[in-house]
C-alpha cells in the first residue's frame, strides 16, 4: 500500500476493482464506511455483486480479466474531458519526457517496438528517453558522492546521470504525454463496453464519478487485491491503476494512493524480506549470472544515477556484513560470491516452473513453510503428480495440509510414491514472540501469551535446530563447497537459546564496532541514513532501520518503536505516527511530497501532510523527499518521487517486461474470440503457456468464464479455518455461484451438486443460484460467468472435500511476476 | 480477587448490556469457552498480539490464566480495529482450544498436529518420530541432496548454487523467522525460493 488502512477515511472517491473488503478485509472496511458517511462516493467494479458492492453507491459488473480495457477507457475519458490534474502531471510525472524516436506500438500486431518473437520477450532499448545532457558523480573529497571512493567501499564506476529531454508544452509528438494520449484514444466507451461486458451508461457514471477525484483538492483511492494481480497481465493491471492515480493527482495525497489489500498476515514482511528467487531483502536484487555476476557488476547495474537509490551500495554492503559477519571483508567483496547466483532472467525457479523441475527430477527436496501448494498452486492435479517425484518433503505447519498428505489424495497410490515426508509441528502466533507487518507497512509486535502446546515449536527454533545440525555435518564431513554454510553468521542467541530479538537487531542494523551480540551489546542505527558502504555498518533490511533502535535496552521490545501504542494524531488524518513503526522511516503515506504543489502549498487545506512555509517544511508525516540537507531546509522542487532516478513518476515505463504502457490482452483462456483493440489477442509475453501440463481449453469446449474468490469464514487453503468448529459451522462447504439464466440452461436447481470441469481437472461442489452473477454481452456474444470458493480439500478432520477447485486453474503466469492466472479461465458445468 | 483493567471493563460491560456482541457469540456452544458462572476474565494476564489472517494487522488481546489461553478478543486500543475482529479473527482461540458443545469441556484442538510425524516411502500412513531423529534425518537429506546437485562454478563463474532443493513459504512466519529461513536457504545455495507473495 502507498497509504495505510486508517487513511481510507480521507478518500473522496473509493474504487474497488478486484477486491472485496467487506468479505476479505472486513475490519478495515470500517474506514471505508467512515469515508462514505462523510460523503465519499463508493464504486465497486467486479464480476460479481459482492458484499462490498452492497455497501457502495455504484456497482459496475466487469468480465473477469478485462481490467486494462476498463482503466484504459478511464484514461481516455479523463483526457477527453480534460479532467487530469495538469500541474501534477506536468511537474511530477514523466509526461514531458521525450521518448526514443524508435518507440512505437502497432495495434495491428499488438506489439511494442523491440519484440523478439523467438524468445517472446522485448528489448526495452526504444522505450527509454532521449538524453539532453549528461553529468557525473563528484566523488572527490568533499563532493556529494565522496563516500563512493572512500576506503573499504567496493570499487565501481558510478553511473552517468542522464538528463532527459523534456518538452514542458507537452506538444512534441514523441513526448510521453502525446504517445500516451494516442495509445488510449483507441479505448472509447463502446469498445470498452464490448470487451468488458459493461453497460455504457453505468460505465460513464463510474468514469465521471471517479475522475472527479482529479480536482486538485480531492483524493480518490483504488483498492485492489488478487482480482487484479492473478492474471497473465497482473503487473500491468497494477501499472494501469498507478497511471490513473497519477493522471488524477491522487498519489501522495491523504485518502489517495494505490492500495493492495494484502491477504496473508505477514506477506508484506515476506515481500520485504525478498523471499523470492530474484529478490534480495528490502527491494534490492539478488545476485545472478548476467548483470549481477560480481559485487562490482551489482553496484554498476543496480545503483541509480540520481534519487535515493544512489545509496544502494550502502544497503548491499551492510546486508553482506550482517550475513557473513567477520568473514565479510573488503578483500573478499564482503562475501558476495558465497551467495548463490540465480539463473539468467531469474524466473526459471519460481513456483510454477518448480513443479516442472520436480517432474524432471531436478528438484528432489522441498521445504513448505506454512504454505500449501498442493491446495493453493494452480493446476493442483499436476502439482500432486510432480511432488510424488520428490525424494523428500519437509512441511512445517500446524495441521496435516494437502501438501503434507499429497500421497493420500483420492487419486494417488501411496504404495507407488517413494517420497519421505516430514511434518514438523509449529507454534501458533500467540505461542511465540515476534514481528509482523501489515499491508500498510506497520511493523507490529506479537507478544507471547502461552507456551507452545505439546511438542510444537516456533519456526525460529525449528530453523535453528536444522541449521546447527546441517552445519555440524559440514564441519565434520566437508562436502560441496562448505564455505557459505560455515561462514554464515548465526549468532542470534540470548542466554544460549535461539531468540528473535538479536534477529531484530540484524534487521534494524547496527554499527559493527561497538556491537557484540554474545554480550547483548549492540550499537543500533537510528535511521538508514547512517548506513555505510565501507563495512562499518551491518543491516539485513535497510528499509526497517529505526524500528528497533534503542541501544539502551536492546532486549526489551517494549522500549522499541515497533511496540509504541500512542494515539496522538496532530494531523487529524489518522496517521497515528506514534503507534508502532511504519517503514520506511516511520512514513505513513508514501510519496507525500506530491500532496503539495510545486511551490510546496498543499493541494487540499484539509489534508496537509507537508507544507513549505517559505523558510522550512512543516511536516505531519515523515517527508518522502529531501526536506533538509545538513540541517538546512531544501526549498520545494519537482522531485516528488525520489525513489526513481528521474525523481518523477512514470506514466510510461521502460522497466516492464511486457510493454511500456498497459495494453488490453485476453486471458490465456478467454470466452471471446476477438480482441477489438489489437491483433495479439492474448499477451505476447505470457509465461509457461507452452507446458503440456497447462492443457489450454477453448471456448468451444468450455464456454463459461470462471473465477475464484474467498469467503469471510475461511482463509486460503483452509488449513487453519477448517480446524475451527465455529467457522465450519458458519461455512461448511465450497460452492459455485451461477446465474439463474445459466442454471436454467443447464437444468441445475438450488441444492444440486454441480460438476465443474475443464482439461485440467474436475470438481464437484455445492451450488448457489444467484442474481449476483448476470450473463453479459461480450463482443456481441452472450457470455456466462461463474465463481468458486477455494478453501477446501481432502486433508484435515472437519469439512473435507474430495474435490480441489485449483485442479481447474491454469499454471500460466505473468511475464513480470510469474503470478498465476487464477482469476480468469474456462470451464463447463453440469448437474452432478 | 484481582481484576485487570480489561477484566473490569468486561465485567461492567456484561452487567450493563447483556446484548453485547461478546455475550451473544459466547452463547454459541461452539464458542462457549468457559462454562463457569464467574466473570470470564477474572485473574487473567493480557498479552497483545496481531491477527493471523489477512494483512490488516488488527490487534488482539490474549487473556491467560494459569498459563492457559482462556480468551482472545479484539484490542480496543488498537487504532485499526478498535476492538473489532472478523469471524476468523474472533475464532483464533480455537486454533488451540475447542469446547465440547455437549459437556462444555475445554480440550486441545484435535486437528492440530503437535508431534513430529514422518511418512516413509510407499507407506499409507504417518508414523511418529522424535524431534531429535527428524532433525538428524532431514539434515542428512539436505546434505546429500545439496552435495549431489551443487554447482560451484558454471561457465567460469562462481555460482555456488544448490539446484536440487526448493523452499516455499514465509508469509505465515514472523519477520525474524523469515530472515532465518531465507538465510539458511540462501547459505545452502538455494535459488528456488518463493512464498505466498508470488501467488
Amino acid at each position: 500500500m502507498t497509504s495505510h488502512w486508517c487513511d481510507f477515511q480521507n478518500a473522496d472517491v473509493i474504487l474497488h476493482c478486484g477486491s472485496n473488503s467487506a468479505e476479505n478485509h472486513p475490519v478495515s472496511a470500517k474506514w471505508l464506511n467512515r469515508a462514505h458517511e462523510r460523503g465519499a462516493k463508493w464504486i465497486v467494479v467486479d464480476p460479481r455483486y459482492t458484499r462490498t458492492a452492497e455497501l457502495a453507491d455504484i456497482y459496475c459488473p466487469i468480465r473477469s480479466g478485462t481490467d486494462i480495457a476498463f482503466y484504459g477507457g478511464l484514461c481516455n475519458y479523463i483526457i477527453e474531458h480534460d479532467l487530469w490534474q495538469h500541474d501534477y502531471v506536468l511537474n511530477y510525472t514523466n509526461a514531458s519526457y521525450l521518448l526514443d524516436p524508435d518507440y512505437g506500438f502497432d495495434p495491428a500486431t499488438g506489439l511494442y517496438s523491440g519484440f523478439d518473437a523467438d524468445s517472446a520477450t522485448y528489448s526495452n532499448r526504444s522505450w527509454h528517453y532521449q538524453v539532453e545532457s549528461e553529468s557525473h558523480w563528484d566523488t572527490a573529497p568533499g563532493g556529494a558522492y565522496a563516500w563512493a571512493a572512500a576506503p573499504g567501499v567496493p570499487a565501481f564506476t558510478p553511473p552517468t546521470v542522464e538528463h532527459p529531454k523534456r518538452d514542458m508544452t507537452l506538444a512534441d509528438p514523441l513526448c510521453v504525454w502525446q504517445q500516451f494520449k494516442k495509445h488510449y484514444s483507441r479505448y472509447d466507451l463502446d469498445t470498452v463496453c464490448a470487451i468488458c461486458g459493461m453497460d455504457k451508461e453505468t460505465l460513464e457514471l463510474v468514469y465521471a464519478t471517479y475522475a472527479a477525484s482529479g480536482a486538485p483538492d480531492k483524493s480518490g483511492t483504488i483498492l485492489y487485491a488478487l482480482g487484479q494481480t492473478q492474471h497473465t497481465y497482473g503487473a500491468q493491471n497494477t501499472r494501469a491503476m498507478c497511471i490513473v492515480q497519477l493522471l488524477l493527482g491522487n498519489i501522495g495525497m491523504a485518502g489517495g494512493g494505490v492500495n493492495a489489500l494484502r491477504g496473508e498476515p505477514n506477506v508484506q514482511g515476506a515481500t520485504d524480506m525478498g523471499m523470492m528467487v530474484n529478490e534480495h531483502p528490502a527491494y534490492l536484487k539478488w545476485p545472478n549470472t548476467t548483470d549481477r555476476k560480481s559485487l562490482r557488476d551489482w553496484m554498476e547495474s543496480q545503483t541509480y544515477a540520481d534519487g535515493y537509490y544512489t545509496n544502494k551500495p550502502k544497503f548491499l554492503v551492510s546486508s553482506l556484513k550482517e550475513w557473513w559477519g567477520e568473514h565479510a571483508t573488503a578483500d573478499n567483496d564482503y562475501g558476495y560470491d558465497w551467495w548463490p547466483k540465480v539463473h539468467a532472467g531469474g524466473l526459471a525457479d519460481t513456483i510454477i516452473p518448480s513443479f516442472e523441475m520436480m517432474e524432471q527430477g531436478k528438484i528432489r527436496g522441498y521445504f513448505n513453510w506454512g504454505m500449501n501448494p498442493a491446495n493453493s498452486a494452480p493446476n493442483t492435479a499436476n502439482v500432486r503428480q510432480c511432488m510424488s517425484n520428490l525424494d523428500w518433503l519437509v512441511v512445517v505447519d500446524q495441521v496435516a495440509t494437502e501438501s503434507a498428505t499429497f500421497w493420500k489424495a483420492p487419486d494417488m497410490d501411496p504404495a507407488s510414491i517413494d517420497t519421505t515426508v516430514f511434518l514438523l509441528p509449529c507454534a501458533l502466533i500467540f505461542e511465540k514472540p515476534g514481528l509482523i507487518l501489515n499491508s500498510g507497512r506497520w511493523i507490529q509486535y506479537r507478544h507471547q501469551a502461552v507456551e507452545p502446546w505439546d511438542e510444537a515449536k516456533p519456526d525460529y527454533e525449528i530453523c535453528d535446530l536444522l541449521w546447527r545440525e546441517i552445519r555440524a555435518l559440514y564441519e565434520a564431513e566437508g562436502g560441496a563447497n562448505p564455505a557459505p554454510v560455515l561462514n554464515a553468521k548465526w549468532d542470534y542467541y540470548v542466554d544460549g537459546k535461539i531468540d528473535p530479538r538479536p534477529v531484530a537487531w540484524a534487521l534494524n542494523g547496527y554499527r559493527v564496532d561497538g556491537t557484540d551480540f554474545a554480550r547483548a551489546e549492540v550499537d543500533l542505527c537510528s535511521g538508514y541514513g547512517e548506513l555505510a558502504a565501507d563495512g562499518s555498518t551491518a543491516c539485513a533490511m535497510w528499509i526497517y532501520t529505526g524500528f528497533w533502535a534503542n541501544s539502551e535496552a536492546p532486549l526489551d521490545p517494549e522500549k522499541q518503536a515497533c511496540c509504541r501504542r500512542g494515539h496522538e494524531d496532530p494531523s487529524g488524518l489518522g496517521l497515528y505516527s506514534n503507534w508502532s513503526f511504519s517503514w520506511p522511516s516511520n512514513r505513513r503515506i508514501l510519496y507525500n511530497r506530491a500532496s503539495a504543489d510545486p511551490a510546496g502549498r498543499p493541494w487540499s487545506a484539509d489534508k496537509v501532510l507537508v507544507e513549505w512555509t517559505g523558510e522550512a517544511w512543516k511536516t505531519f508525516d515523515q517527508p518522502d523527499f529531501v526536506a533538509a540537507q545538513g540541517g538546512v531546509p531544501v526549498p520545494p522542487n519537482d522531485n516528488a518521487f525520489f525513489m526513481l532516478w528521474e525523481q518523477n513518476a512514470r506514466l510510461e515505463s521502460y522497466a516492464m517486461e511486457d510493454g511500456p504502457l498497459p495494453e488490453h490482452y485476453e486471458p490465456f483462456e478467454s470466452p471471446t474470440d476477438v480482441n477489438p483493440l489489437n491483433g495479439a489477442f492474448s499477451s505476447p509475453c505470457i509465461r509457461f503457456a507452452d507446458y503440456p501440463s497447462t492443457k489450454r481449453g477453448t471456448n468451444e469446449e468450455y464456454p463459461i468464464a470462471a473465477t475464484t474468490y474467498s469467503v469471510v469464514e475461511h482463509w486460503q487453503t483452509g488449513g487453519q479455518t477448517r480446524m475451527c468448529p465455529a467457522l465450519i459451522e458458519a461455512m461448511p462447504t465450497q460452492f459455485i455461484e451461477l446465474s439463474p439464466e445459466l442454471a436454467a440452461e443447464k437444468g441445475i436447481k438450488a441444492g444440486d451438486k454441480v460438476r465443474v470441469w475443464n482439461n485440467r481437472g474436475s470438481a464437484v461442489v455445492d451450488c448457489v443460484i444467484t442474481h449476483r452473477f448476470k450473463p453479459m454481452t461480450v463482443n456481441g456474444k452472450l457470455t456466462h460467468l461463474v465463481g468458486m470458493t477455494h478453501h477446501f480439500g481432502w486433508a484435515g478432520v472437519y469439512a473435507t472435500s474430495e474435490s480441489m477447485v485449483n485442479d481447474l486453474t491454469p499454471n500460466v503466469g505473468d511475464p513480470n511476476t510469474q503470478v498465476p492466472e487464477y482469476k480468469a479461465f474456462l470451464v463447463d458445468i453440469e448437474k452432478a | 480477587m484481582t481484576l485487570s483493567r480489561r477484566g473490569f471493563f468486561k465485567a461492567t460491560g456484561a452487567a450493563l448490556a447483556a446484548t453485547m456482541a461478546y455475550e451473544v457469540t459466547a452463547a454459541s456452544p461452539a464458542l462457549a469457552v468457559e462454562a463457569s458462572g464467574d466473570w470470564k476474565l477474572v485473574n487473567t494476564e493480557e498479552y497483545t498480539n496481531i491477527c493471523c489472517y489477512c494483512a490488516g494487522g488488527c490487534g488482539s488481546l490474549c487473556s491467560v490464566r494459569d498459563g492457559e489461553l482462556v480468551n482472545l478478543e479484539g484490542d480496543p486500543d488498537h487504532p485499526i480495529n478498535e476492538g473489532g475482529l472478523c469471524p476468523k479473527g474472533a475464532a483464533m482461540l480455537q486454533l488451540r482450544n475447542v469446547v465440547d458443545p455437549a459437556t462444555g469441556a475445554v480440550s486441545k484442538n484435535a486437528d492440530r498436529v503437535t508431534k513430529p510425524l514422518v511418512r516413509r516411502p510407499g507407506a499409507a500412513d504417518w508414523e511418529p518420530i522424535s524431534w531429535h531423529d527428524a532433525i538428524k534425518e532431514i539434515a542428512r537429506k539436505v546434505k546429500e541432496t545439496r552435495d549431489a546437485t551443487f554447482v560451484e562454478v558454471e561457465d567460469g563463474l562462481t555460482v555456488n548454487r544448490c539446484e536440487g532443493i526448493a523452499s516455499l513459504g514465509g508469509s505465515q512466519q514472523n519477520s525474524e523467522e523469515e530472515y532465518l529461513i531465507l538465510k539458511m536457504m540462501r547459505s545452502l545455495g538455494l535459488v528456488a525460493i518463493d512464498n505466498q507473495a508470488r501467488v
